[in-house]
């Protein structure tokens, strides 16, 4: 049965790459690129790797579909073209990187096996001490936010650096940061009323949903990222639907920008205070006599410098792009 | 205190970012960030003479042990590395100040230094890792940062190169990724010195050939070895004066690191029968590399074009010290990555003086600049002649290092490519002191002299010194890259060429 | 079962090869990042699926289960897609200025237009 919805997926992946391959409207092949995600999210699901599966749903299917849609907006469809000639090189290119791939599979071990070097030489300690080290059942958890926890601080810092590249890229002459909004209140064109109510009892909902999976991701799937894109999503949403202008109102640039920020200075203040102590960067042990208890408020911390940090730098990339499209309405 | 140094000039720069963004006024921000980087030249340069005291320094984070956590094993490589981004960093963030104010709107100002900082913590990470994966991540810090600096050049063309860069460079990012893959699937473990050890052990597997291939590959394309330079020229050309400045003296520098550490550290090419095809590939792409870039530069009406080509070039004598393969083409290709930062940041920065003063880097525009900004332009000819290799200059010991490693193999034929490669420097350097003092410019028959501001020109000056003094006191960089060398391909060969082995001892072999 | 052992792995070659080639072979600068965005999600998938265990459970510790899926590839995945997002905004961000610009995203037009300046 798994074997067989893991062929299903694989082949419905396939389909979907060829047909981005052959599409050349940018709004289908938007759709394309989020079913790719979605699928992609369902087969991590096959493969146990729930975690990865819920942040891929979020970014593959939800944000980067978003980015390209916003997008497509500022810049228009653009017409489809006709194919020009067969593009030699690049299919000469890929059959030569496929090939290199494909001999690089075959002294692979084989997918599955429990005994692969893979399972057998640094994972095993995360599976068989974590419980008792770190004390939380997620494993995922557990690597990401403490035995890799450098690993992850290099990642807010990513994400950091996307906002503040999004911010240099996109800004315009004049204005410090993503959006200031400059157009009256209202002079959003098409009030949608229904989708209004319905989202104003949602997003509270949506918000709360956040904080549930930022605090529930050392027991389930769930942590700082995935927290920080659900928490955007509500901010997003409200964009949507009441306009830009009145988003930057409730949610100021200006805060989110800093608090961009703050994530990053929360995660690595954690680390800090170790080192104040005389102990290595992001030792835990030293918020408590108890090395377990250190751990948890350790991890607290760092995730929560995390989902700070992302879902300000997502709404900021929101604000940036949403910006570029009202100002090509406009 | 010093066993917190191993992480201190990564954690400057990493913390510093956004510390700076918090800021409101782009002058605090200049001076934040240059602080920042100067702090952590001085952490380096201390990690540097506790490497050669007392040999690797381990840093295990957040107190796990390796492999199962990430950890820092600087040896003398990883300082030396470490020191010279840290230093040249550090020279032009202090400089920059009128440069960027000259080309940079001022309500992105305080975002630029973010990225700047954000560049150089990525770069000092890479280079201070002993972790695969984690050096991937900091490789797109600094991917991205530098990204979005290239993009704040003045013409739209500034766009396209920076996409197109950030296109290659994410596939050549990606590879890399694969590469890793790989090689976790058959060793299980991402620590570089556990790597090295479980590898050798796989024997001749295809996984580990494709996995070499796709980090190779990968690395090149961030190295811009040719034929994957395509993103370069137009990166370099378009990017900021300050920014080419700050990014030709180090980024490649780093991947050329990436791609030492990966090559002997981690797969032992030495050892590994792929060492003959692979040093034939890198000694022809690195000799295309030269005579391609060098014949390029030659024909650049614009200045700045000539100095990317000729970039090109210079990577490509440290692709063929790399392809040698023996301790002294490595100390060869590390002594020319030292020099050569010292060359390209005294150039460049000299000519991000000279785009404020006239406006461009054309070099129709620039006759007569040698009676307007004369001492820019002696900064330009010694960093020239350095670049060309006369002795008395850095550029001098890399290509007797260079040449020297090439005969030692007997490879005669390489020898003389090398030399002759200098030679085509010398036109295109030759082309810049023509026209600045030779060719008088009729529309201004005279311009009263306005020399750089004065922060720029102490940092043009200072760069263009180094490559005199380093030509002459050659301890630091013939020293160290020998113990890096041999501590790689863990050989006590370094004395090999007449000089005294290392008097740094303890590089620690993996 | 030799065949099928790999074939997970194949599938996921020729997913790469699907993306990387829409990234190189494509001129509107907006398909090229899609198409980077495949190409990255599918190395994902090949990391994922090294992951996996046959018989494995989910790496969250339960009572009574003992045989796990590697937890680690997880780990690396999550920041992955992370950096495939931010390269993918940072990406969209230059492809807005570059429109306005040059009021095209295909990058012959950007060449041609380049080349008559």
């Amino acid at each position: 049965m798994e074997l067989l919805v893991n062929s299903v997926l694989l082949m419905l992946l396939v389909a979907t790459a060829g047909a981005l391959v052959v599409v050349r409207g940018l709004l289908a092949s938007t759709m394309l690129t989020s079913v790719y995600g979605l699928l992609s999210a369902s087969f991590f699901v096959t493969m146990d790797a729930v975690d990865v599966a819920f942040t891929e749903a979020a970014v593959g299917a939800g944000v980067s579909p978003l980015l390209l849609l916003l997008t497509v907006a500022a810049i228009g469809r653009g017409e489809p073209r006709a194919a020009g000639a067969l593009p030699i090189l690049a299919i000469v290119l890929v059959t030569i990187t496929g090939a290199l791939l494909i001999i690089g599979t075959l002294d692979m071990p084989p997918f599955g096996s429990a005994d692969a070097p893979a399972h057998t030489h640094v994972a095993p300690r995360y599976l068989q001490l974590s419980g008792e080290e770190i004390g939380i059942p997620n494993v995922v958890t557990s690597v990401l936010a403490s035995y890799r926890a450098f690993d992850t601080l290099g990642e807010v810092l990513v994400i950091f650096t996307a906002g503040v590249a999004v911010l240099l890229i996109l800004a315009t002459p004049g204005q410090r940061g993503s959006a200031r909004p400059r157009y009256t209140p209202g002079s959003h064109s098409e009030p949608h009323t229904i989708l209004q109510v319905v989202s104003k009892i949602l997003i509270p909902f949506i918000l709360l949903f956040a904080l549930y999976v930022q605090f529930h991701g050392e027991y389930g799937p769930g942590g700082g990222f995935q927290a920080g894109v659900i928490f955007a999503s509500g901010i997003i949403l409200y964009g949507l639907l009441y306009g830009l202008p009145t988003v930057c109102r409730v949610v100021r640039p200006a805060v989110v920008e800093t608090l961009a920020a703050v994530g990053v200075l929360l995660y690595g203040t954690t680390g800090l205070l170790a080192m104040l102590d005389g102990r290595p960067f992001l030792d835990y042990s030293v918020f408590a006599a108890n090395p377990v208890l250190g751990q948890h408020i350790g991890i607290l911390l760092v995730e929560l410098g995390v989902g700070i940090t992302v879902a300000s730098v997502i709404t900021v990339i929101y604000y940036a792009f949403a910006n570029q499209f009202e100002m090509a309405e406009g | 205190m010093l066993s917190q140094l191993a992480l201190l000039p990564v954690l400057l720069p990493l913390i510093g970012a956004p510390a700076c963004a918090v800021l409101r006024r782009p002058t605090a921000a200049w001076a934040f960030a240059s602080t920042v980087a100067v702090l952590a030249f001085v952490a380096a340069a201390a990690l540097l003479q506790a490497t050669a005291r007392q040999g690797v320094i381990h840093y295990a984070f957040g107190g796990w042990a390796a492999p199962w956590g990430i950890e820092y094993r600087i040896d003398l490589l990883n300082a030396f590395v470490l020191l010279l981004v840290s230093g040249i960093a550090a020279v032009v963030l202090v400089a920059s100040r009128a440069s960027v104010w000259h080309d940079i709107a001022e309500n992105r100002r305080t975002l630029f230094y973010v990225a700047c900082l954000l560049c150089l913590a990525g770069w000092l990470g890479i280079a201070a890792t002993g972790d695969a994966f984690n050096l991937f991540v900091f490789l797109e810090i600094s991917s991205l940062a530098t990204y979005a600096l290239v993009a704040c050049g003045r013409d739209r063309q500034a766009l396209v190169a920076a996409f197109n860069y950030l296109v290659m460079g994410t596939i050549g990012a990606t590879f890399i990724l694969i590469g890793i893959g790989f090689i976790y699937m058959l060793t299980g473990t991402l620590n570089m010195a556990d790597l090295a050890q479980r590898l050798p052990g796989l024997g001749e597997s295809r996984t580990v050939f494709a996995a070499y291939a796709f980090i190779v590959v990968g690395v090149c394309l961030k190295l811009a070895l040719f034929p994957l330079h395509l993103w370069l020229p137009g990166a370099y050309t378009q990017a900021p004066a300050i920014v080419t400045a700050y990014v030709a003296a180090t980024a490649t520098k780093v991947a050329l690191y990436v791609l030492i550490r990966f090559s002997f550290s981690v797969f032992h090419l030495e050892s590994s029968r792929l060492a003959l095809s692979l040093e034939a590939v890198f000694i022809s792409l690195g000799v295309v590399a030269v005579f391609a870039g060098s014949l390029v530069a030659v024909f650049a009406s614009n200045l700045k074009r000539a100095l990317a080509w000729s970039s090109i070039a210079q990577i490509g004598y440290m692709a063929v010290g790399v392809g040698i393969g023996t301790v002294a083409g490595v100390q060869a290709s590390l002594i020319h990555l030292f020099n050569h930062a010292l060359m390209k940041g005294a150039l460049f920065l000299a000519l991000a003086a000279i785009a404020m003063r006239v406006g461009g880097n054309e070099l129709q525009a620039l006759r007569g600049i040698g009676r307007r900004m004369p001492l820019t332009s002696a900064a330009i000819v010694v960093a020239g002649i350095s670049l060309i290799g006369v002795p008395g200059t850095a550029g001098f010991i890399s290509k007797w290092y260079l040449v020297t490693a090439a005969l030692a193999r007997e490879q005669w034929l390489l020898a003389l490519l090398i030399v002759a490669g200098s030679l085509l420097t010398a036109v295109y350097i030759w082309r810049f002191v023509e026209t600045a003092w030779l060719d008088q410019n009729p529309a201004q028959p005279a311009t009263p002299p306005q020399e750089a501001p004065p922060l720029l020109l102490a940092g043009t000056l200072l760069l263009a010194l180094a490559n005199i003094y380093f030509g002459l006191d050659t301890r630091l960089p013939v020293g160290t890259a020998a113990g890096a060398a041999a501590g790689l391909l863990g050989d006590s060969a370094a004395g090999l060429l007449g000089h005294p082995p290392a008097p740094l001892p303890g590089a620690g072999a993996p | 079962m030799d065949v099928l052992s790999y074939f997970n792995y194949w599938v996921v070659v020729v997913l790469m090869m699907l993306g990387f080639f829409i990234v190189i072979a494509r001129a509107n600068l907006v398909k090229k990042l899609i198409g980077l965005n495949i190409f990255q999600t599918s190395v994902f998938i090949l990391y994922i699926s090294t992951g996996k265990v046959a018989g494995g459970a989910a790496p969250i510790l339960t009572e009574g289960v003992t045989l796990y899926s590697n937890p680690l590839p997880h780990v690396l995945i999550l920041t992955a897609i992370v950096v495939g997002i931010a390269t993918t905004s940072v990406g969209l961000a230059l492809v807005i200025r570059i429109h306005a610009a040059y009021g095209s995203v295909n990058q012959n037009d950007i060449l041609q237009q380049d080349q008559q300046c």
